[in-house]
């Protein structure tokens, strides 16, 4: 009979605590449908590795280690960052750069918008050494494999409360930007009309578009050629014309697969010893002063080119610029709308929100320049 | 865990260089693409 309860024995309140917070990201996922692809896997691993002695992640006994299967998936696809590089091909064949190809000076405010990642890095670095700082500020990037990638290169010790963060805030974009922009607007720049002139981009400018973009950034950037290399030649496959195929194979099997081995991957982070601590709370706020911070900077730096602009810009597309794509363009859409039901934002604001994912991938590979 | 205040400023060197160095790529970036739009539309 011992064999009934003896495991039983070894349950302690903070794995009960893991199953509640699993529960509540479940519950999310389901019930608000809240990045449902990443926090259901997310919630019910963290219930898996916070069972006693569970058998998912891997044990010593006696001395001996006993392989967990989401632990080989860890060591097979996250620490070597696979997972994450390999979502980005199916990522970059999603992305329509058309619309930022017809008016690429919109590209800029996708680099005001990273504002937060680095006032983050500055206000993390009070808590925590610089490398957990730096992976920190970069759940700014809005931009979940940017985020496990360059946590995983600097080697810091909160991924699984840096993956949470980075996912749910992404999934909380509709709550958290809407306050932001009204508080920095008038309702008059709200009213601002930015009528879209559609223009013709060449098969060949888009075709070309992703592989001039990760030579440029490969050149300033080296750490993040992995990143915009992988995410561009998803692009490429889509743009190129000869591989409908293999892009529509990356936009949905390859992007679906490793999002599910990803989600249930990365719980096996969250273990109650490692999860449950004060830096997960101070984690948490960090990522929502990043995601602010990032959407006022896009803001105001519209705002500070409209003093010399005679064509003013309707300031909330530089609320766009943070990579939440496309929730963050259609935001911004939508509340244009609210304002004036004739002002139609939608191509500008996306075209900002693909700026945003370039630009997010670039931050990265800046952090990774300036602490590897 | 630890406050260290000054690490603050200390970083801000960080966030004036990372954003300088973010601008400058997307503006080489939007000149490179003005560019291709102006060569590949031209007649």
């Amino acid at each position: 009979m011992d064999i009934l309860y003896t495991n039983l024995l070894d349950l302690n309140w903070q794995m009960l605590v893991m199953w509640a917070i699993g529960g509540i990201l479940i519950y999310l996922a389901i019930a608000k449908e809240m990045e449902p692809t990443l926090l259901l896997p997310i919630g019910f691993g963290s219930i898996i590795v916070n069972l006693p002695n569970s058998g998912a992640i891997t044990q010593i006994v006696d001395g001996v280690a006993e392989h967990g299967a989401l632990s080989v998936l860890f060591d097979a696809g996250i620490s070597n960052e696979l997972f994450p590089l390999i979502l980005f091909i199916g990522i970059g064949a999603m992305i329509d750069f058309g619309p930022l190809l017809t008016n690429p000076k919109l590209m800029i405010f996708g680099a005001a918008a990273q504002f937060g990642i680095f006032f983050t890095l500055c206000v993390a670095s009070m808590f925590f050494d610089i490398n957990d700082a730096a992976s920190i500020a970069i759940i700014g990037a809005a931009d979940g494999p940017t985020s496990i990638v360059v946590a995983l290169k600097l080697g810091s010790k909160y991924l699984g409360a840096i993956m949470v963060a980075a996912y749910s805030y992404m999934a909380l974009v509709p709550i958290i930007q809407p306050p932001i922009i009204k508080l920095l607007t008038t309702k008059k720049e709200r009213m601002i009309r930015m009528p879209y002139e559609p223009k013709e981009v060449k098969k060949i400018t888009k075709i070309l578009f992703p592989i001039i973009i990760t030579v440029i950034t490969g050149l300033i950037a080296p750490a993040s050629v992995s990143l915009i290399g992988f995410l561009m030649f998803g692009n490429l496959i889509r743009e190129c014309g000869v591989l409908n195929s293999l892009s529509e194979t990356a936009q949905k099997v390859l992007a679906n697969l490793i999002t599910i081995f990803l989600g249930i991957t990365i719980a096996s982070q969250m273990q109650a010893e490692n999860f449950l601590c004060k830096e997960t709370l101070l984690i948490l706020g960090l990522g929502l002063v990043a995601f602010i911070f990032d959407t006022a900077g896009g803001v105001l730096f519209a705002k500070l080119l409209n003093l010399f602009l005679k064509k003013k810009i309707n300031p909330m597309i530089g609320a766009a610029g943070i990579s939440a794509f496309p929730m963050s363009g259609r935001i911004v859409h939508k509340m244009g709308l609210q304002e004036d039901p004739q002002n139609f934002l939608l191509m500008h604001s996306i075209g900002v929100n693909v700026s945003g994912q370039i630009a997010s991938v670039i931050a990265g590979g800046l952090i990774l320049n300036f602490f590897m | 865990m630890n406050i260290n205040p000054m690490a603050f400023i200390d970083n801000l060197y960080y966030m004036g260089v990372g954003m300088l160095c973010i601008i400058i790529v997307m503006a080489v970036i939007i000149a490179v693409t003005a560019f291709l739009n102006w060569i590949t539309t031209r007649k």
